[in-house]
């Protein structure tokens, strides 16, 4: 029975992730109007687009191939479950024991692979030129990342998720030094993935700038609503990994009350809240930089990433 | 005999033609048109304007040294005329577009493609020989270029932006720009072939839809144009009103720029503040002249809408409050070193290729070209008012926005010192019917550079034929230039930076 209800609470998860991340794209885009004096649309407004373009007829080019057609439910699958493992409002969920920060790596890097392939699938310039960008950033943040998980790993024990978060909200952490380096390193790696300012502008017009958007510009119909919804579960999977690690407070445990669920619902959207507040406002505050300098940027998330690694074995007398 | 006086003693030794004005159109003989072409491409004089008619070319030069401008016209008896854009680069569009339209041959030209025509022209030739289009024209073929591991990128005509239709083919190795090659055209309506025979007051309206967001300095060019032609003299008062018109649409459109070159660099932040402010000025041109681009508002003879006290409210309160707000935008501009980075250094365009070009406007005087035709050559009202014209050498991106703030502040400068000296009396005076043909030429400065309108009257006083130059002419090609050596996501912000108009230029 009570495996039934984990399993059940571990349902709620992934569905919650699922509505969430429209809500959450929803919000940052309204707090960004908002910052930039205007009224903006609801925040609900992706919900919207999401159902008019399941709606809509999908336009394949001549040249795609099987790829084409498949990497969106891919790419989708792949971010739904790297979203649904991490812990949001609970940890020690049924999943969760399964998958660790190196799966959920891995994932991400899945939903990469084949979002690059589709983009080079039809033939079209932009689609090349948004892959090769996607891969020369992706090259430089996943190392970042896994410098990160590195590090956490190195000082909880373990690269699995709930454990790490139930050892983060322990009073033996302490304040140390890598941490802080670990969680800049994640929060660049996360502006970079989810191509936001400065990095890649996700609201754009301008066909040569785009990264993410050149690459998913011959999608339509259902197809384009699987990636815009893979994108959104793709920003709520890093809010997500961020609250989990460096904010793991107010979460409950497997097999906790419904009320106690409940409460850890409750602090989580708050969390997300102020993460998407705080995104719009670093959006807003800075312009996007040359493509040649995403490098640097990404350079300096790795170099952080290891020396937060380093300084842990310097401090441990290694 | 000096440089200075070379072009005056080539117009004294040529035909001049008696009615026309303020400037002289000479006729000259093949042996004087060569003169010229090698004159031009010594950097002597500047090309102003290149256009024809059936059996006509016309050369609109202008001495730097002296300030002298001239007219020169080549009858082509044969249809052939010696081509100027093989010795002067500058020229070759607008030759091929002479070309396009008119249906008379350059000889040698390095370039023999068409311009503006694309082969889906219900007719061939619209102001020469006007003939149904024969076979289908061959496919438009781009320059060739070698290399290796080059690849294009073709952009447009239709954008994701709503912008207007332009087609971009580059060449890029990885993401460095190796060539760009513009193709333009998309939006020909045939202004040209509208104007011929129009009465005075429709071609004004048509020369006003030319490019949108410059319709005062095309109404006021060829409102200038008609009145030098029929020796008219516009009122004090409608003077200043035009150069107050002027002063707006400058204002509101470097307003809009200057946002919209920060949005390209997704600093969303300025394009808000800059649109608020572009707003206000639209609204307090409304409210002062009932048009909010002002269109249709310079008529030849003076203006069609006088000031009122409102107006004049509404443009003090305009004034208070871009004094207040603008300042803080030019220091978030200058604090702000994200976007400062992507700014600075970008699309450099070579000074003497602006001096070649005869490249007006900001991007001319953000590059160490001091030409601003309200001051060199000071029509009035600009002869009376005080005003600074900013010239920087870096010529680029950067440079282009700092000329775009000072020349806000010179237009405030400006509509001040118009409120406050505007002369009273009427807006208005007839056109003058001489009852014979008559034709004027004349240069006013807008927004984004120096516009020609050349105009020929019929004895009747309906316009026979009329030639809009657009700024554009000499500055699509510089972005060609601007974006050697970036890289391929820079080019929308160097093309913001430039912000040419594909209506103008495609006409």
């Amino acid at each position: 029975m009570a495996l039934m209800a984990d399993y059940l609470v571990q349902g709620c998860q992934m569905a919650l992730m699922l509505l969430l991340a429209p809500l959450l794209t929803g919000w940052i885009r309204w707090v960004k109007a908002r910052l930039l004096r205007r009224r903006g649309p609801s925040i609900l407004q992706p919900y919207r687009d999401l159902l008019k373009l399941l709606r809509k007829e999908v336009v394949l080019a001549d040249s795609a191939s099987w790829l084409f057609r498949v990497a969106p439910y891919l790419i989708f699958s792949a971010l739904w479950v790297g979203a649904s493992l991490v812990p949001t409002f609970a940890s020690g969920l049924p999943f969760s024991w399964a998958a660790d920060l190196i799966a959920i790596v891995a994932l991400l890097g899945t939903a990469r692979f084949f979002l690059a392939l589709a983009g080079l699938d039809v033939g079209t310039s932009f689609g090349g030129i948004g892959s090769s960008r996607e891969m020369m950033i992706a090259s430089l943040a996943e190392p970042a990342m896994l410098m990160m998980v590195f590090t956490l790993s190195l000082l909880a024990g373990t690269t699995e998720l709930s454990s790490v978060a139930r050892f983060m909200s322990t009073a033996d952490v302490g304040l140390r030094v890598s941490l802080a380096l670990s969680l800049l390193a994640l929060i660049m790696v996360a502006i970079a993935e989810n191509a936001r300012i400065p990095v890649d502008n996700p609201a754009t017009h301008l066909e040569l700038t785009m990264v993410h958007e050149a690459m998913v510009l011959e999608y339509s119909g259902r197809h384009l609503a699987l990636i815009e919804l893979s994108s959104s579960l793709k920003l709520l999977l890093y809010f997500s990994l961020i609250g989990c690690i460096f904010a793991p407070w107010g979460m409950a445990t497997a097999g906790s009350t419904p009320g106690a669920y409940l409460y850890g619902t409750a602090i989580y959207m708050a969390k997300l809240a102020l993460g998407g507040f705080l995104l719009a406002l670093f959006e807003t505050s800075i312009a996007k930089m040359r493509v040649f300098r995403v490098d640097e940027f990404l350079g300096a998330a790795l170099m952080l990433g290891l020396l937060g690694a380093l300084l842990l074995f310097v401090s441990r007398g290694l | 005999m000096t440089a200075t006086h070379a072009l005056q003693a080539l117009l004294e030794a040529s035909q001049s033609v008696t009615e026309h004005r303020p400037w002289p159109r000479v006729i000259v003989t093949p042996e004087t048109w060569n003169t010229l072409l090698e004159g031009l491409a010594s950097g002597a004089w500047t090309l102003l304007g290149l256009w024809g008619e059936p059996v006509m070319v016309h050369l609109a030069v202008r001495e730097a040294a002296s300030g002298t401008l001239a007219i020169a016209s080549l009858p082509c008896p044969t249809g052939q005329f010696p081509s100027v854009g093989r010795c002067h680069p500058p020229a070759q569009r607008l030759e091929r577009t002479l070309v396009d339209l008119t249906g008379l041959r350059p000889m040698d030209a390095v370039d023999a493609r068409p311009w503006l025509d694309h082969g889906r022209w219900p007719v061939r030739h619209p102001l020469g020989s006007a003939t149904a289009p024969g076979e289908s024209m061959p496919p438009y073929r781009f320059l060739p270029v070698e290399g290796e591991s080059l690849h294009q990128i073709p952009v447009g005509p239709v954008h994701a932006g709503i912008i207007e239709p332009g087609h971009f083919r580059f060449t890029a190795n990885g993401e460095a720009v190796v060539r760009l090659e513009e193709r333009l055209g998309y939006v020909h309506k045939g202004i040209e072939s509208l104007l011929n025979g129009a009465d005075v007051g429709r071609a004004a309206r048509l020369v006003g839809r030319v490019s949108g967001d410059s319709t005062v300095a095309y109404a006021w060019a060829f409102a200038r144009a008609v009145e030098a032609a029929t020796e008219t003299e516009a009122p004090e008062r409608a003077h200043w009103l035009r150069a107050l018109m002027a002063e707006l649409e400058r204002l509101a459109n470097h307003c809009g720029d200057f946002g919209a070159i920060c949005n390209d660099a997704a600093f969303a932040m300025m394009l808000a503040y800059c649109a608020v402010l572009r707003e206000r000025v639209l609204r307090a041109s409304a409210t002062c002249f009932g048009h909010r681009l002002m269109m249709d508002r310079i008529v030849p003879g003076g203006v069609a809408h006088d000031l009122s006290a409102d107006g004049i409210n509404a443009l003090r309160a305009l004034i208070a409050e871009f004094r207040h707000q603008f300042p803080a935008l030019i220091e978030l501009y200058d604090k702000t070193a994200s976007l400062q980075n992507r700014t600075e250094h970008t699309g450099f365009v070579k000074p003497a290729l602006i001096q070649q070009f005869g490249c007006g406007g900001y991007i001319g005087r953000a590059g160490g070209r001091a030409f601003d035709a309200r001051r060199a050559i000071a029509y009035p009202p600009y002869d009376e008012l005080l005003f600074d014209v900013p010239v920087l050498s870096e010529s680029d991106v950067n440079a282009r926005v700092w000329i775009r703030i000072r020349e806000v502040e010179q237009s405030l400068r400006l509509i001040e010192q118009i409120l406050e000296q505007l002369p009273v009396g009427p807006i208005g005076n007839a056109l003058r019917r001489p009852g014979n043909a008559r034709e004027g030429v004349a240069v006013v400065e807008g927004f984004r550079g120096d516009v020609l309108v050349w105009v020929r009257l019929t004895a009747a006083g309906a316009v026979e034929r009329c030639h809009p130059r657009d700024p554009s002419w000499f500055q699509w090609p510089l972005l060609e230039a601007a974006i050697e050596d970036n890289i391929v996501a820079d080019f929308p912000l160097c093309n913001k930076s430039f912000n040419c108009s594909y209506s103008g230029h495609d006409l």
